[in-house]
């Protein structure tokens, strides 16, 4: 498996990255070494191995679900580049 | 009495108690210090009016003498853990101006205990990275030098490394998701606990990969690990993964008497091109142990190989979901956008305005891994041999292993600088010792056993049942008092 430029924009742009054109094929390479180091996993016999979900054998919690804060808006929006009338404030979406 | 920073947690604690020092004499020892190291840029935010009235605090608290043992203990606090109202930039531009509403788990635990925060401390940005030297605040410096030459303290956690090591603080805060509390431990001569994952709260600790990531003291000496262990860990209801487990009491369990512990020595952590001295360190390390009682066996952990391609596609998956929450909405940077700039613009130039080249390579890397296509073949096959690695360890665990002796790092501190031009797998082998520990959720301590010619410290690394802090702590106590380890860095800074 080998990535390429085009590959390489696709997975920049998935992961919402802008990557200039002319540094594309730099990024390629950097994955492909990546990934030639990745490629040894294939050689594991994983037949009839279950995925690890969770290191420790614990169940997730459960709670009621209620709601157990709020009114705490000043603070959640305190943080915001740019805040407005009680929102977060962000560029035109839909015309 | 020595100089007040450079004290252990215990010895300050005693003095304390015993009226023979205040909180504010070792806080503005501390303080002293830190103003004069400048040049190792371990302290990157920092705290004294806070630091002085968390003092003044736990001084009165004292008096009343109904005082934990971490009360007026100075602390440095790696930049990962949100502090109320303090700074906590995760060594990132992304997180410049970032002041967290909340505290950490963690660090309330602490500051609750009365200890005192004297700043915040380099690192990787968002812990990614084994020499420090992706942090957006500079390369943290390692204390110790070979032939006058910057090395690394090691990453990620280099900047609380190189704060206690050169005495600017009693201990510091750690994180670790593949080695970044036990690499940079080893590199600066220091001790250095990840606990069992589970075993302390992520909750408010900015997150790189959530399956590994694990908060740890890093400490002058096993006993301070100890005690600072013990006011770190505990359930939290606000982290779904945090043990509802009693927290049993570490230092007590400090005896030294370690006979007829069955000690594991796996073959597959000796290396092609291991240097001599650690091969020789190693060697040494299992001689102490069999000299206090212990029985010292060779055992097999057949998928080691395999960790370090586990977790470079483990980490970089869940960073990439992680970091997705930086878009420039909510908190953060966002990018001055062009005229016409949508959201997708907004993102995009956020995104690559405010993370680093490694955090960028990692999260695509991730956002690979994960995309359609991919994930059969990259992501569920690493959680497969995930899981086998960590049948390894239950499987030596079930025939009696009571821990695992390791080197910690296939090489002393190195310049900094020196891996500019290697490719990032070069870096990444940094970890190769350290990281199975992660993949498996098992508790690991690294603690100083030796000098390299160079003069560089050397660490070994003791591996232990899960939830077992407590025994692996009492046989790193024991490795310890053999080891005999005393060097201090000679002050250049």
């Amino acid at each position: 498996m080998s990535i390429d430029t085009e590959t390489a924009r696709r997975v920049a742009k998935l992961a919402r990255i802008r990557v200039e054109e002319d540094k594309l094929p730099a990024l390629a390479a950097e994955f492909n070494a990546m990934l030639g180091f990745i490629e040894q996993l294939r050689e594991v016999n994983v037949d009839g191995v279950e995925p690890m979900t969770s290191v420790t054998p614990q169940r997730l919690p459960r709670r009621a679900d209620v709601v157990t804060d709020g009114g705490i808006q000043d603070q959640i929006l305190a943080n915001a580049p740019d805040a407005r009338e009680g929102f977060f404030a962000v560029p035109k979406m839909v015309e | 009495m020595a100089d007040l920073n450079t004290l252990t947690i215990a010895g300050a604690r005693d003095a304390l108690r015993k009226g023979e020092t205040t909180a504010r004499a070792l806080t503005e020892a501390c303080l002293g210090a830190i103003e004069g190291a400048g040049a190792l840029n371990a302290f990157v935010h920092h705290t004294p009016d806070i630091a002085l009235a968390q003092a003044d605090a736990a001084d009165a608290r004292l008096k009343t003498g109904d005082a934990p043992a971490m009360c007026g203990i100075p602390l440095g606090i790696k930049d990962l853990f949100c502090t109320k109202g303090v700074p906590t930039q995760a060594a990132s531009a992304m997180l410049a101006g970032f002041r967290p509403e909340y505290e950490s788990t963690i660090t309330r635990q602490l500051f609750d205990a009365g200890a005192v925060m004297l700043g915040k401390l380099n690192m990787d940005e968002f812990a990614m990275g084994s020499s420090n030297e992706t942090s957006v605040y500079g390369d943290a410096i390692n204390p110790w030098q070979a032939a006058g030459r910057k090395m690394t303290p090691g990453g990620s956690s280099g900047g609380s490394a190189a704060a206690v090591a050169a005495d600017l603080c009693l201990a510091a805060t750690g994180t670790d998701t593949g080695g970044s509390i036990r690499q940079p431990a080893a590199f600066t001569g220091i001790t250095g606990i990840k606990p069992t994952y589970g075993r302390c709260s992520r909750w408010g600790v900015v997150a790189f990969a959530s399956s590994l990531d694990q908060a740890g003291p890093m400490t002058k000496d096993v006993r301070d690990a100890a005690i600072m262990l013990q006011a770190m860990a505990g359930h939290d209801p606000k982290d779904s993964t945090s043990a509802k487990l009693a927290v049993p009491d570490f230092e007590a369990m400090l005896t030294g008497d370690i006979r007829g512990k069955r000690i594991g020595i796996p073959r597959e952590y000796r290396m092609d091109g291991m240097p001599a001295e650690i091969e020789r360190l190693w060697a040494e390390g299992a001689d102490m142990l069999r000299g206090a009682g212990a029985e010292v066996v060779d055992i097999s952990l057949p998928h080691t190989k395999y960790a370090l391609p586990v977790y470079y596609v483990i980490a970089p998956a869940e960073a990439s979901s992680n970091l997705a929450r930086y878009d420039g909405v909510r908190y953060g940077h966002r990018a001055t956008l062009a005229a016409g700039d949508g959201i997708t613009e907004m993102y995009e130039k956020t995104r690559a305005e405010g993370f680093g080249p490694q955090v960028q390579l990692r999260v695509m890397m991730g956002t690979y891994v994960l995309s359609a296509g991919f994930y059969d073949a990259y992501y569920n096959r690493a959680r497969k041999v995930r899981s086998l690695i960590k049948r390894d360890f239950d499987d030596v665990f079930a025939d009696g292993i009571d821990a695992i002796l390791t080197p910690a790092t296939p090489s002393a501190a190195f310049g900094l600088g020196d891996m500019a031009s290697a490719d990032p797998v070069q870096m990444y082998l940094n970890d190769v010792f350290t990281v199975t520990v992660n993949l498996a959720g098992l508790p690991a301590i690294a603690l100083p056993a030796g000098l390299d010619a160079q003069g560089m410290p050397l660490g070994l690394q003791l591996i232990g049942r899960p939830w077992e802090e407590g025994d692996l702590l009492n046989i790193a106590h024991s490795l310890e008092a053999s080891a005999g380890f005393v060097s201090k860095p000679a002050k250049w800074w």
